[in-house]
């Protein structure tokens, strides 16, 4: 498989639930409000693809997207 | 004052789909039956108490309703018998509508990071261990009354700054407010101006002596235009981190305790995977969610195809929310390995609950303290577990005995 992912946080949706942080503390990031952003450019390393859904599939706004590339 | 109401009993509920009351004996006992006799009728139910009231019965109906500030205000977040005057600053963030809210919540996020948490952590092990080392050696203990409660009050108090020794007056304050006051507004009121004047105290201690705690923060903040907050703002912030941080946490351990103290293959998984405690918080969380919070309709709108009419209260379950099976795969078991969990138990939108990563640890220390100490326990056949009622759910005498039983 060569395909890539990216995860990415929409801060108008995000809410500071930081349940992402916490299920992939490599990919994402808090800032002092603890709002969540995603890590770099968002760029999903590999081995890490499981973690990238597990975050989106426990965010309580939505606010998180995995996108294929 | 002329709006003081004297406490009334209600009838007891017997149409619940029609007429439901969270404060009825049946409600606090076994909420879930009702839960799902009102989803299965309609995604929106009304009753006429309370002057008039809405509960949303689905998860999606609960999310609509918290991401609508247009057409349900904060300014009311407990359903009481009466609708007293609202007061200016009751308790912001958490009463405050947009676009006053924003300001007053960003400056209660800082101290309540998951970074700021870490530090409070070893802190929350030695409270957990000195509380277990008060009554480990009786074989027995009420873990509401002398374990759960006092985990939260020692945490707030430790983080504003206020003695630890002083937690049974805010224990009682909590009560006053949370659970005589939907019926008896005296006791409410004395209740808020106890608090103000115990804060007010201690305020006056800080302007010549200034600490490092939460309440010198909130005195030293500034608004966008570089002035203080007004007093009515630091004191009615004060008393909701205050109650908010109490008896909601003190319910979320207790039902995961009394949760565990059922389910000895939960807890066994728990002691051979201690890595499993915080995926198992959340799903205690789902299953168990403590707090139940209120909108006030101020705009004619519809929710899930349901006509819903400015006038009346919401009652906004996020606990019956958690526990809809659309959402939620098997949503009536515990399930502590659960993978997918968008759990409302926090809140959804803008008011996601401030104290959630506070929230959080201190319930996975309050376990792992726990598990590691006392690995064997079970209810008390001699003893009753009763349960809160009101707004805030959780177990309030929770008899256990020690060791495998017999």
């Amino acid at each position: 498989m060569t395909e890539r992912l990216r995860v990415h946080v929409d801060p108008d949706k995000c809410q500071g639930h930081a349940r992402c942080k916490a299920l992939a503390p490599e990919l994402f990031e808090l800032d002092e409000y603890g709002n969540a952003h995603e890590a770099g450019d968002g760029t999903v390393p590999p081995g890490l693809e499981d973690k990238a859904w597990l975050a989106k599939s426990n965010c309580p706004e939505i606010a998180i997207d995995v996108i294929e590339e | 004052m002329s709006d003081v109401s004297q406490p009334v009993a209600h009838p007891p509920v017997t149409d619940w789909v029609n007429d439901f009351d969270h404060t009825d004996p049946q409600w606090t006992e076994d909420p879930f039956s009702i839960w799902e006799e009102l989803r299965s009728a309609s995604p929106v139910v009304h009753t006429k108490r309370f002057l008039g009231c809405y509960m949303p019965t689905t998860y999606e109906a609960v999310r609509e309703i918290a991401n609508d500030t247009e057409h349900f205000s904060s300014r009311r977040i407990i359903v009481r018998d009466i609708r007293p005057e609202v007061a200016r600053n009751a308790a912001p963030p958490i009463t405050s509508d947009p676009p006053v809210h924003k300001p007053a919540k960003q400056l209660l996020l800082p101290p309540f990071t998951p970074d700021a948490m870490k530090k409070l952590e070893p802190r929350m092990r030695a409270i957990c261990n000195e509380l277990i080392d008060g009554f480990i050696a009786d074989g027995k203990v009420d873990a509401a009354a002398r374990y759960a409660k006092y985990i939260p009050v020692q945490a707030i108090a430790h983080m504003l700054g206020i003695p630890e020794s002083d937690s049974d007056l805010f224990i009682n304050w909590i009560h006053m407010i949370l659970e005589l006051g939907i019926k008896d507004e005296s006791k409410l009121l004395q209740a808020v101006q106890e608090m103000s004047a115990y804060f007010r105290t201690h305020i006056e201690e800080r302007r010549s002596k200034p600490t490092d705690d939460l309440i010198s923060y909130l005195m030293n903040a500034r608004d966008k235009e570089g002035q203080p907050l007004e007093e009515s703002h630091v004191l009615g912030s004060l008393r909701l981190l205050l109650i908010a941080g109490i008896d909601t946490t003190w319910s979320a351990i207790g039902s995961s305790l009394w949760h565990l103290a059922r389910t000895p293959a939960d807890r066994e998984r728990l002691i051979a995977e201690p890595g499993l405690i915080p995926n198992a918080v959340e799903e205690l969380l789902r299953a168990y969610s403590p707090v139940t919070m209120a909108r006030e309709v101020v705009k004619e709108t519809t929710i899930s195809g349901c006509p819903v009419k400015a006038g009346n209260m919401v009652l906004l379950s996020f606990p019956a929310a958690n526990r809809d099976p659309k959402m939620f795969p098997d949503a009536d078991k515990v399930v502590i390995d659960r993978r997918e969990n968008r759990h409302a138990a926090f809140g959804l939108g803008i008011h996601r609950c401030v104290g959630s990563n506070l929230a959080r640890m201190e319930m996975q220390v309050a376990l792992e303290e726990w598990l590691k100490r006392i690995p064997d326990f079970r209810l008390d056949p001699a003893g009753t577990v009763t349960w809160s009622q009101g707004t805030v759910r959780g177990p309030r005498q929770l008899p256990f005995l020690f060791g495998k039983a017999m």
